[in-house]
């Protein structure tokens, strides 16, 4: 019986792992207000070898597989995927762009104690939550070959890092508080300006020979209530550093806050932690502001998962 | 039911007389131009609409409709400038617009011209730049918006490939100079404006030697 409940309680903990929260920082936006302009200054970071520089040996497939994996898991991890995302999709040029939550600035930061599950969490299990929560599918199990070649990956792109050591261009930028607080219907038209022509005017990206090009920001094939992305501060620090493609750091902070909002004020899959009802998920798992999961916006109460665009 | 079937019929005889008519009145401007200004259009662009690789007049058939329309305009109002094409354009009634956009939409994709192979330094270069980027300079990779292979996506990401090298290169240096300046969002400005002279010869050679079709899987 103990053990049952242990093992219980241990996949809890590994299934919250990738509520997507830096593990330092517990409350992004109210603590550290970050300076004015949050555009990331031409600060010098870690540069990640290239990727010519991948070895030809035993070793070095695995990496190969791992970035492989990190650009396509619909095709190289396809049990675990149950959208059409990619992790690339969030994570742009393969993983290695700085202010776009790299693996160069994640893997030499597990294991990592987390507030919030109350337990040190390594990097494989951090992984694991990416495939629960925005790849809306399921956690290889610890060991599987997909988190093995994505580790080696991550490991392989860190050489010559200082572990423990929290590097610039980590994780997304923390836009400083918007001057207005974020608003659907300005959102709306930003998104309609700078986002609609590849993203879709309902949203749902657009594909091209079966593969995605643009992808879903909501909807039943985009990330679920569980993801980081659904965060309104990860979401806006992602927008303002990585969108419209090609363009980052050309929106305002203001435009950034308000279309992030609007995206995460649209339906997407249900959480897979939902337990018993939207509002007691909400006290359990989304109880900050910076979430909308369980709020009503534009008459609509958010979480229902059913997640028609 | 047999009521049914016979307005099913009627309408279908309706609408597919409907395409052809416009369809008609297309490739009838573009083989003998529409009179009161508007040259025929395969006198440049070829009766298949493939166009001619060596003059730099691009390939027309099969690229998206709501694209085509958008570039007749864009030529007409000067945003985008060619001292060929806009005459052409300007004299161009927006109907004509329509059915000439609508005609060349609906052509199949013709084979390219063969091009010659390519040196391994320009292709190891183009494949780089057309499949992964140069994000140390926030420059996406070609497919990101022209899709896998740079076959197009959607109304608004024209296919690359197809088109010949002389042209895409003029393309990317209209971008460089302002003279192009039709993009939305300022997308191929901000992209033309990050590639060298090496970058703009090798991706230019390089999508001319791809197939026109879906592309072969990628090797990472
Ligand atoms: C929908 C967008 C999205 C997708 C898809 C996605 N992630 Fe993430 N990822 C995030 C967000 C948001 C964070 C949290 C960043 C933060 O806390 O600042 C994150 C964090 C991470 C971290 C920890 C970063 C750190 O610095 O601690 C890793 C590692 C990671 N993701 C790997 C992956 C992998 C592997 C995949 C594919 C299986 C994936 N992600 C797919 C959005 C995404
Ligand atoms: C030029 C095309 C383009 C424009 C414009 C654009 N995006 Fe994106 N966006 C992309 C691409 C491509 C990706 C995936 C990146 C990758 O795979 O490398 C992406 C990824 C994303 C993601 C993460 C993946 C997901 O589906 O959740 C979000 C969120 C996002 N974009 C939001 C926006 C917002 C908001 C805007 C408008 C301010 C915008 N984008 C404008 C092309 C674009
Ligand atoms: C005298 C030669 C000539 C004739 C005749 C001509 N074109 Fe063109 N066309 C060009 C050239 C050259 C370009 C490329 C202009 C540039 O450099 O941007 C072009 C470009 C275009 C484009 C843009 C294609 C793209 O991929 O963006 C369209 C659309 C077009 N022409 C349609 C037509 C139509 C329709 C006609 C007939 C009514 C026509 N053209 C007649 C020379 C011609
Ligand atoms: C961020 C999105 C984006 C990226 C990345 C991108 N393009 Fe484009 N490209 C566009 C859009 C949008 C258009 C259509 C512009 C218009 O409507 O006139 C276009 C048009 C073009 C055209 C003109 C095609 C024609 O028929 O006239 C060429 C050539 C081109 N792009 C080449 C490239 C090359 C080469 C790369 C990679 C180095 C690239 N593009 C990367 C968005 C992009």
């Amino acid at each position: 019986m103990k053990s049952k409940t242990s093992a219980l309680i241990i996949a809890t903990l590994v299934l919250a792992a990738c509520e997507h929260s830096t593990p330092q920082t517990a409350a992004p936006v109210a603590k550290a207000p970050a300076p004015a302009s949050s555009a990331p200054k031409s600060a010098s970071h870690f540069t990640p070898p290239p990727e010519s520089a991948i070895p030809n040996d035993d070793f070095g497939k695995q990496v190969a597989l791992g970035r492989q994996i990190f650009m396509d898991p619909g095709k190289y991890a396809k049990a675990y995927v149950g959208n059409q995302l990619s992790c690339e999709s969030c994570h742009l040029d393969a993983g290695r762009l700085a202010h776009s939550a790299p693996l160069w600035g994640a893997y030499p930061m597990y294991p990592a104690y987390r507030s919030k599950t109350h337990d040190v969490n390594t990097f494989a299990e951090r992984l694991q939550g990416c495939f629960n929560y925005s790849m809306n599918g399921k956690a290889p199990p610890l060991g599987d070959p997909v988190l093995v070649a994505l580790e080696t990956y991550a490991y392989w792109m860190s050489k010559g890092e200082p572990i423990g050591t929290s590097q610039p261009g980590r994780s997304y930028p923390k836009l400083s508080k918007p001057a207005l607080t974020p608003d659907y219907a300005r959102g709306e038209t930003v998104f309609k300006r700078d986002c609609a022509l590849c993203h879709g005017d309902n949203g749902q990206g657009q594909q091209a020979a079966g593969h995605t090009v643009f992808p879903p920001l909501w909807g039943p094939q985009s990330f679920n209530w569980g993801a980081g992305m659904e965060l309104v501060t990860n979401a806006a620090g992602f927008i303002k550093a990585n969108m419209p493609l090609g363009r980052g750091n050309t929106l305002t902070d203001q435009d950034a806050w308000d279309v992030a909002y609007f995206m995460n004020a649209h339906e997407r899959p249900q959480d897979p932690r939902y337990k018993d009802s939207i509002p007691a998920t909400r006290a359990a798992f989304h109880d900050t502001p910076d979430s909308l999961y369980g709020t009503t916006v534009n008459g609509h109460l958010l979480g229902q998962g059913g997640a028609s665009p | 039911m047999k009521q049914t079937v016979i307005a099913l019929l009627m309408c279908c005889a309706l609408w597919a007389g409907a395409t052809s008519a416009d369809t008609s009145q297309g490739a009838t401007i573009a083989q003998q131009g529409n009179g009161h200004g508007a040259a025929p259009c395969m006198a440049c662009h070829g009766a298949d609409g493939g166009g001619q690789a060596a003059a730099g007049f691009p390939r027309l058939a099969g690229l998206p409709e709501a694209y085509l329309r958008k570039q007749l305009d864009d030529f007409a109002n000067s945003s985008r400038t060619s001292a060929t094409m806009q005459p052409v354009a300007m004299a161009l009634s927006d109907a004509e617009r329509d059915v000439l956009a609508a005609y060349y939409s609906k052509l199949p994709v013709p084979a390219p011209a063969a091009s010659p192979p390519l040196k391994d330094d320009v292709a190891q270069l183009g494949q780089v730049l057309a499949t992964r980027g140069r994000w140390s300079n926030t420059l996406p990779a070609c497919e990101q918006c022209h899709g896998p292979g740079g076959i197009g996506v959607g109304d608004h990401f024209p296919p690359l490939t197809g088109q010949s090298s002389t042209y895409i290169g003029n393309e990317l240096h209209a971008w460089q100079q302002g003279s192009r300046h039709n993009d939305p969002q300022q997308l191929m400005q901000s992209v033309a404006g990050k590639l060298s002279e090496a970058d703009i010869a090798a991706i230019s050679a390089w999508y001319a030697a791809q197939p026109a079709g879906v592309p072969k899987e990628s090797q990472p």
